[in-house]
């Protein structure tokens, strides 16, 4: 019923491509993820402003990050803002359109961390004298972050993932982009993806452990 | 010297300090007793400046609480303040709880800091839990802990909000002698408590406050021994 023969072998030649495609990969997400922390940090600090046209800005691009397709938001850097004038590459529109991505997942784990952090923390650090930045930095902040980083991790995760969508707009030196060039040439489509889909569980799965060994690290209350 | 001169204070329609006069002077301790709801709460984050007020003034050492110029956080490390919750900060061990604010507040160094918040916590008897965090001490140990930070910041003046009425009956005690310790110490005190037999052994005055009115003020002994308003009365035989 099968006529198809696998060729693992040929697949398997390519894998140090497929590797050094895989730290591409690995560095867009990580990327995006401290540039999507600093954003999402700043989206906080506008919502908590009280400020109506900041916190309408931030609660409008977490809107938008949440509830439109990763894919289109990638689209949008590369294509959308091409229609402007301006032409980021591959690799620039495919950080910009997961950074923003995570910046609005982010922004939205920061909130509910924040929910979980009784009003009276912030009362007794403004007791002792704490001007109220002083409160949110040494003992709202760390709290926050506490609380909130389980679902950080979820999200490098997704980042991770995400970055095989630069596909779509022509990258192609990541795992994704370099698989789908070895699928070009060969047709070896089962082998290749096959082998690009253990590398993104590896990769996924080591960040999972990394990051529960450095919670058991730096958390210890 | 804390003077509160007619001061008023209402959240929503519901007026819960209705025209507060009274003076604490330095090294007393008041402590002021009343129903829930009294206001006797609401005075005390007033005179910090944690609650503004809607009439009247409160003066610490002359400075004007609410007053548009008055440095705020300045004034607060004037004025220590436990509440009912403990308020630890659960990502910072015992020392650095204490540490905290004198550091980031009044600028100490690291090493003049933790001298310091040494010496406050030995001296409620928590100087064997430097490196613990709170979450692990008993309610007892939390709150003793947050005396301590208070303390850290060489307050004048200290208030204590229902400190004890969080706490399981067994670990009241422990709490309740540092208390009397600071008491002893010439601490100038402000304290809101349903413990009566402290209140009348600890303090200089004791305010009975109802319904956002103080209703009585007097010596303890005068006080509990021949009460004269008749809400006082009722109050003083349903607790005792």
């Amino acid at each position: 019923m099968f006529s198809y023969t696998f060729h693992w072998n040929q697949a398997l030649k390519a894998l140090p491509q497929m590797l050094d495609g895989a730290l591409v990969t690995l560095q867009v997400a990580l990327l995006s993820m401290v540039i999507g922390l600093a954003l999402a940090l700043a989206l906080t600090a506008c919502r908590l402003s009280g400020n109506r046209i900041l916190g309408g800005f931030a609660t409008a691009w977490v809107e938008i990050a949440r509830n439109t397709p990763a894919l289109f938001q990638i689209y949008m850097a590369h294509f959308g803002l091409g229609n402007f004038g301006i032409h980021l590459s591959p690799y620039t529109a495919l950080l910009a359109g997961i950074a923003f991505n995570n910046a609005g997942y982010l922004a939205e784990n920061f909130r509910g961390a924040l929910k979980a952090i009784p009003d009276t923390q912030t009362r007794a650090g403004r007791s002792l004298g704490m001007t109220p930045v002083q409160a949110f930095r040494y003992i709202v902040l760390p709290q926050m972050l506490r609380i909130a980083f389980l679902p950080v991790t979820n999200q490098m995760v997704w980042a991770i993932l995400m970055t095989s969508l630069g596909v779509t707009v022509g990258m192609n030196t990541d795992l994704a982009g370099i698989t789908q060039e070895l699928n070009a040439r060969s047709f070896r489509t089962f082998e290749f993806f096959a082998i690009a889909a253990v590398i993104y569980y590896l990769i996924a799965k080591a960040v999972t452990l990394g990051a529960r060994l450095l919670a058991a690290r730096m958390f210890r209350y | 010297m804390i003077e509160i001169q007619n001061v008023r204070k209402s959240f929503g329609s519901l007026e819960v300090l209705k025209g507060i006069d009274l003076t604490v002077n330095k090294g007393e301790v008041l402590t002021i007793i009343g129903g829930s709801g009294s206001g006797k709460s609401t005075l005390l984050t007033c005179i910090n400046g944690l609650e503004p007020i809607d009439a009247g003034r409160i003066l610490v050492d002359g400075t004007e609480v609410h007053a548009k110029s008055t440095n705020l956080n300045k004034l607060r490390s004037k004025l220590g303040i436990v509440f009912q919750q403990f308020n630890a900060f659960p990502h910072l061990t015992v020392l650095e709880n204490v540490m905290l604010a004198p550091r980031k507040v009044l600028g100490l160094t690291k090493e003049k800091a933790e001298e310091n918040a040494i010496k406050q916590l030995t001296h409620v008897g928590l100087g064997e839990k430097l490196g613990v965090y709170p979450t692990r001490m008993s309610g007892g140990q939390q709150q003793r802990m947050a005396i301590a930070r208070a303390l850290a910041m060489s307050p004048e003046y200290m208030l204590f909000d229902e400190v004890t009425s969080a706490l399981d009956p067994q670990l009241v005690g422990e709490v309740l002698d540092t208390l009397r310790m600071l008491a002893s110490e010439g601490m100038t005190m402000i304290c809101v408590t349903h413990e009566m037999k402290f209140a009348r052994e600890v303090s200089d005055r004791v305010a009975f406050f109802h319904k956002g009115v103080m209703a009585e003020i007097a010596a303890p002994e005068a006080l509990f021994g021949a009460p004269k308003d008749p809400e006082l009365q009722k109050f003083l035989a349903a607790t005792h």
